[in-house]
């Protein structure tokens, strides 16, 4: 999933200084399951800056809305009846939200309230760990469904660098080494011997090497 | 000048807290009539909205109520009502209202006494504190 963080209240509240009617809207998706822009999070957060507001002796009327995913037109139209009620949108959707929801609606500002952060997988109840970097050349089938990519701090593609310790990385104790774990799951795959298979130099240009990516299927376009 | 009589909305859980108060009433103790008391299954049950409405909605104080660390019936509910109480105590400071406008307590079925005190001592750090700011700013609003 893409996980996200809120952004300081103080910022938030900065962003939309001023305005006297704001939609606040959330998203079903990867930001509900990493608890960061849901149904829930928006009524906090509408909770939060309506007290903020009241404190200060300001109205503010926040509407609140979470649309099955931010991310695409269909659901965004449905933000359609209410934008030209408010001041401004403000977003708890990934940054793809944000952006079909300023794509859809020219003349009102929409402000982010998340930061996003990384595609990543949870850990276990409130922890989320960074998994994928999107780098559109899949390698997990060398490196033992490990990647060396999204979880080495040097990206390394051929072993360890010499900082790890201990199966930790130099980084910090709590960081596994990826090429550890790597080692670690060939060992009980089995195929240790492919270990030191050479992974070539990378072509980045699937990544973001070659600019802003984007995928055409014109079966379905 | 008239006393500021806070309202406190205390969470309790049916295990421990909600029968502590019964308690109290039986020993025949005395503690605020400010404190409103909620009834919830467990003090897990309890959710940082929840609080958030509470304080928004006009209450100067919330008290979350749960079993003594070790004794919850549903095993870690306390725990994890602690930790939410935690993190909106932050988020409280964040949006500048004061974080020690909201408390987890503990107590067990049997302690009337410490019911009674605990809330006696609440009310009165509240009513310290002053009235919650949401509802002054929302009377200034209100005026204009």
């Amino acid at each position: 999933m893409i996980t996200a963080e809120r952004k300081p209240m103080d910022e938030i509240m900065g962003m939309i200084d001023g305005c006297g009617r704001i939609l606040l809207v959330g998203c079903n998706e990867c930001v509900t399951v990493c608890a960061a822009g849901g149904r829930k999070e928006v009524a906090l957060l509408a909770a939060g800056l309506q007290m903020a507001s009241m404190k200060k002796g300001r109205a503010l009327d926040v509407r609140e809305m979470t649309l099955e995913r931010q991310c695409d037109p269909e659901y965004v139209e449905e933000l359609a009846p209410h934008i030209d009620q408010v001041d401004a949108v403000v977003s708890m959707a990934c940054g793809c939200g944000v952006q079909e929801v300023a794509r859809r609606f020219k003349k009102t500002p929409v402000y982010p309230a998340l930061n996003t952060k990384f595609m990543g997988a949870s850990e276990g109840p409130g922890i989320w760990a960074e998994r994928c970097q999107g780098c559109g050349d899949c390698l997990l089938g060398l490196t033992g469904g490990i990647c060396p990519i999204a979880r080495c701090a040097k990206r390394l593609m051929n072993g360890p660098c010499g900082g790890s310790t201990n199966g930790k990385c130099e980084i910090g104790n709590d960081v596994d080494c990826a090429w550890h774990l790597i080692w670690e799951r060939m060992k009980e795959l089995g195929i240790e011997d492919r270990y030191e298979d050479v992974i070539a130099a990378k072509d980045w240009r699937t990544g973001r090497g070659n600019g802003p990516r984007k995928i055409l299927r014109e079966d379905l376009a | 000048m008239e006393q500021f009589e806070p309202t406190i909305v205390a969470f309790c859980c049916h295990y421990c807290a909600y029968t502590a108060a019964d308690m109290a009433g039986s020993m025949r103790l005395v503690y605020p009539p400010n404190v409103k008391i909620i009834r919830v299954p467990c003090s897990g049950k309890v959710d940082t909205l929840h609080i958030m409405k509470a304080l928004e909605k006009g209450a100067d104080g919330v008290l979350v109520a749960g079993c003594l660390e070790g004794d919850c019936h549903f095993k870690t509910g306390n725990v994890k009502a602690l930790q939410r109480v935690t993190y909106l105590q932050g988020y409280l400071e964040e949006i500048g209202i004061e974080a020690e406008r909201v408390q987890m307590v503990t107590m067990s079925a049997g302690m009337g006494g410490r019911f009674a005190r605990i809330t006696t001592e609440f009310t009165e750090k509240i009513r310290e504190l002053g009235p919650n700011p949401v509802n002054a700013g929302g009377s200034r609003l209100a005026a204009s």
